[in-house]
């Protein structure tokens, strides 16, 4: 305890890694709790192994969570991480490339085993070579440290002991970062009360972790991050799944419409299934089809029947629900499609991030089949545009693509909690009982959508289906006036839609000469790098898209107001296309597809180039 | 060149069930929409339409609480020229679709029709699945063993060596057998009826439509254009006597005068016998319950080209898909509102700035 120093931090990136089967996740999670309640701002991003577990030991099991957190408001999980806390030599060999130069590494000495080392492929152990002299090496026997704590704990082995080390490793960091401890604790205990034992000896290990870097002498820096200045309101940490099951479920309360999810799982759309499973309390339906077209069809289904229905997946699933989502075209009904999208072509990279669906959500179907399509840009945004994505779709009675991506799936920020009644209004307008008499369920109302008339309604009954229908009665018509108009109207009805969007407004304090453009999760890195560059001096405009069909009506405008444009995407340049194609602007691109974010620091780079050039 | 879709003012107006318990009096008009039927001529469709429209009012339930459920192929055509409320949907999703509409509305009384292609090939997922959870529909399969609407392709009925346009040498594939084939998906009802039997498929509906679960009738109908008389051995005038009616708790057996039965061989299999020769009380007793029995019943004649059983092949009660779970959450979602909302919002660790 004696003299210990504490230096303050205005910003700090840590990333915990170990074996898939180490708690890494469940660690990361708990740090993130512990610095939400401080105050600070923080993104955290979760890296999963593709394999559930691996062989213990082994690169390919290591999993890795990442958070960066300030006392500044921050927009991206970090790029090189400055602490690397690694539980075995996997750990350290497949993170520390990435780590700062002079950064703290903390690693489970008793990890580093000559069988672990041989597993991650090292000739010689790096703790006793000089492969870590550019860092700061502390090295911690936590899983011995770790037993010993447990010692005398009725019912633990020292084997189950040793499952509690990411305690000790948890225990450890938040004394080194000055972290509450009351969440952790208050976790342990209501997680395992009823598992006595086990309860215990992670509260002995997290302890014992805190204790040890209050009491060693190995240790003798310790930092504190102050809150983050943010705007009043009650806040809390949200990964972009829960934030889009929350939307979707405040979409059905707002529109009064029960809601109903059909998915089958694919990673990493699974866990917005999971979500909503739980939610019986507020009605929620959810299936798990067969198949992803039967998740789509069932989504239909209750669709016809007067329910909001959505159906989830990922890319290869967004393929096969392609028909499926035509017919929902053609029936003009409302239909919610969620793609979290990942790293393909075909099964591609399952866990990780992409943004490549772009062009397939908007053009992926036969026939002329145009449907809005929306993306989330952050965590927490996941939420509005779920409500968004609701509204238009019952609205408009179209289907309608929200994008997402794994990224914004798996990672959280602090969410400013809206006030609920200031959420939209949506009112799905059923077609009421008739006289039994002309009842059309083509026509149109002023914003070209159709009648939604229910079954059971008496008077209403008709039959929608994917053959081409005559305007305005619905009947089948194969003529050929008429199929051009449908084809017309259908389009306008989607077009419209930007009378009621607003238009894109960009962040150019200064009246730059470049524009950077995104769409969906690039927005942190964007908005950070601009940050940057205007912190040195420079001077660059941003703007993001939320909507991707219809474009916001300026669109065209903005965009040819700018001496240079740059879009920066996770793909190949998808919406770079389509700003090219639809504007005749020659806007220029940034691409990355390594299946990881793109990341302030290398988009700060990417721009500054391009202001000297 | 449009084929109307409206079906208002076909009939009289439905007499609905009041409070007061007044008998909803419905006629066939009731079901019948106001468009051109556009099958072809002498297509078994035209029978199944009509004994289907006939069936109907018997249930009680006015048109709008029945939604008919279409695939693509002939068959898919069915709803159109229903006045209930219909869907006609993709290739093969018929009951996937059904199945979202079933779940979210109990209420409803829902038909799925397809085909042999429709439901046993593109879309052959969808229909065990749906049997499998047991899902509050009635699948009502025409099955002629052929492709009809695409002009005349094998199907997944078709017998080995079928030649067709896409078989000009014979087809090399082994064709399903749909009733065993929904017995695998461990259907809780499964039944075969004739398109031409008004009588004996009304019985069958009847039956369907009261079971309390997902109901498979598999209706062997008879494409006069691509694959005419492939069920001459069972429907053609004079061979009805190769209907092997199942009753539920009675001896099986057939024939003109039911000379003819089902016993069951010391190998414990099901085969044909005379019953002069077997004796009554060798006869097995139908219990459409015992699934084995289902099957081997099934198996008896794997092609209608002989002594073929129709009927209730199978009828056992197990709790519906997701009954129950609907009416608790309508029970939920009473009542429910924006402080529900704001409370779901705040749920795990929240904090606030001043």
């Amino acid at each position: 305890m004696e003299n210990k120093t504490v230096e303050e931090k205005e910003r700090v990136v840590i990333r915990f890694a170990g074996d898939s089967g180490d708690g890494i996740q469940l660690s990361g999670n708990l740090f993130a709790a512990e610095t939400a309640l401080i105050g600070n701002d923080l993104v955290t991003l979760p890296d999963f192994p593709a394999e559930i577990r691996a062989p213990a030991g082994t690169l390919a099991g290591v999993s890795a969570f990442q958070i960066h957190f300030a006392s500044r408001e921050i927009l991206t999980p970090g790029g090189r991480p400055n602490v690397l806390v690694a539980m075995n030599p996997a750990a350290l060999k497949g993170n520390l490339a990435e780590l700062m130069s002079g950064g703290i590494v903390i690693v489970n000495e008793d990890g580093f085993t000559k069988g672990n080392l041989g597993k991650a492929k090292y000739d010689s152990n790096p703790l006793e070579d000089d492969s870590l002299d550019s860092y700061q090496v502390f090295r911690v026997p936590m899983t011995s440290m770790t037993v010993r704590a447990t010692e005398g704990i009725d019912g633990i082995t020292s084997r189950d002991a040793a499952r509690s080390k990411n305690f000790f490793a948890l225990g450890l960091v938040s004394w080194m970062y000055s972290r509450p401890t009351d969440p952790t604790i208050g976790w342990i205990e209501k997680k395992f009360g009823d598992k006595t034992a086990i309860m215990e000896a992670n509260l002995a290990a997290f302890r014992a972790g805190f204790n040890f870097g209050e009491t060693a002498e190995l240790l003798q820096v310790s930092y504190t991050v102050k809150a983050a200045p943010a705007e009043p309101g009650t806040y809390r940490a949200v990964n972009g799944t829960t934030a889009a099951a929350t939307g979707l479920i405040a979409a059905s309360v707002r529109s009064g419409l029960p809601l109903f999810l059909a998915s089958y799982p694919i990673t990493p759309a699974s866990e917005l299934l999971h979500e909503l499973s739980r939610q019986r309390k507020f009605g929620v339906r959810t299936v798990q089809a067969e198949d992803e077209i039967a998740a789509a069809n069932m989504a239909l289904g209750a669709s016809f029947g007067g329910h909001l229905g959505v159906t989830a997946t990922s890319g290869p699933g967004m393929d096969l629900k392609a028909e499926t989502v035509g017919l929902a075209v053609a029936l003009e009904l409302p239909l919610l499609v969620i793609d979290v999208q990942r790293a393909g072509p075909s099964t591609g990279m399952p866990t990780k991030t992409e943004q490549a669906d772009l062009l397939s959500s908007l053009y992926g179907r036969h026939g002329e089949s145009p449907l809005p399509v929306i993306a989330a840009s952050t965590p927490a945004d996941c939420f509005e545009v779920a409500v968004e994505a609701a509204r238009i779709a019952i609205t408009y009675r179209t289907p309608v693509i929200m994008l997402s991506d794994t990224f914004l799936a798996n990672s959280s920020e602090p969410w400013k909690l809206p006030d609920v009644a200031t959420l939209p209004e949506i009112d799905p307008a059923f077609a009421t009982g008739g006289d039994g008499e002309g009842f059309q369920p083509y026509a149109r109302d002023e914003r070209g959508a159709r009648p939604w008339a229910l079954p059971g309604t008496p008077g209403l009954a008709h039959v929608i289906g994917g053959l081409e229908k005559e305007d305005v009665t619905g009947d089948i018509s194969y003529e050929p006036d008429n199929h051009a108009r449908m084809t017309e109207l259908r389009a306008a009805k989607v077009a419209g839609i930007a009378d009621e969007i607003d238009d894109l407004v960009p962040d150019d304090p200064d009246g730059a000469d470049l524009l950077v453009l995104g769409w969906g999760s690039t927005y942190g890195a964007i908005t950070g790098a601009a940050r940057r560059i205007r912190r040195r001096g420079g001077n660059v405009a941003c703007a993001h898209l939320r909507y991707l069909n219809p474009l916001p009506k300026n669109t065209g405008e903005l965009v040819r107001s700018y001496k240079r444009v740059l879009i920066p995407e996770n793909n190949s340049g998808q919406l770079w296309r389509l700003i090219r194609a639809e504007f005749l602007v020659d806007a220029e691109r940034y691409n990355k597809v390594e299946g990881l974010p793109i990341f302030a620091e290398e988009l700060d780079d990417v721009i500054s180039e391009k202001l000297e050039t | 060149m449009s084929e109307s879709n409206g079906h208002q003012g076909n009939g009289a107006a439905p007499e609905v069930n009041g409070e007061g318990g007044a008998t909803l009096t419905l006629t066939k008009k009731d079901f019948a929409s106001d468009q051109e039927t556009r099958w072809c001529p002498g297509c078994g469709d035209y029978a199944i339409l009509a004994t289907v429209q006939q069936f109907l009012p018997e249930l009680g339930v006015p048109p709008e609480k029945i939604v008919f459920v279409a695939g693509i192929g002939c068959s898919g055509r069915f709803a159109y020229y229903m006045s209930t409320y219909g869907v006609h949907g993709i290739h093969g999703r018929a009951p996937a679709l059904a199945t979202g509409l079933a779940v979210a509305r109990p209420d409803l009384s829902v038909w799925v029709v397809t085909g042999d292609g429709d439901s046993l090939s593109i879309g052959g997922n969808h229909l065990i699945h749906a049997l499998r959870r047991n899902v509050p529909i009635n699948i009502l399969l025409f099955n002629n063993q052929i492709y009809g609407l695409t002009k005349g392709q094998y199907s997944p009925t078709s017998e080995e060596g079928k030649v067709t346009k896409s078989t000009p040498f014979g087809s090399q594939d082994h064709p399903f057998n749909p009733l065993a084939l929904a017995l695998g998906a461990d259907a809780s009802f499964v039944a075969r009826t004739v398109d031409t039997d008004r009588d004996h498929e009304t019985e069958v509906l009847r039956a369907a439509a009261a079971h309390h679960g997902s109901s498979f009738v598999e209706i062997y109908q008879n494409c006069n254009v691509f694959n005419d008389g492939a069920f001459d051995a069972v429907r053609a005038k004079g061979k009805e006597a190769n209907q092997i009616r199942l009753v539920d708790g009675e001896p099986i057996r057939f024939g003109a005068d039911g000379e003819r039965g089902v016993v069951r061989a010391p190998n414990g299999r099901l085969e044909l016998a005379e019953v002069a020769e077997v004796g009554e009380d060798a006869l097995v007793v139908h219990d459409a319950g015992d699934p084995s029995h289902a099957y081997a019943l099934a198996r008896l004649a794997d092609r209608p080209t002989g002594p073929t059983p129709v009927g209730v092949l199978r009828s056992s009660e197990r709790p519906a898909y997701a009954e129950g779970i609907g009416e608790q959450l309508e029970t939920a979602r009473e009542g429910l509102g924006d402080d529900d909302l704001a409370s779901l919002l705040r749920s795990g660790d929240t904090w606030t700035v001043e």
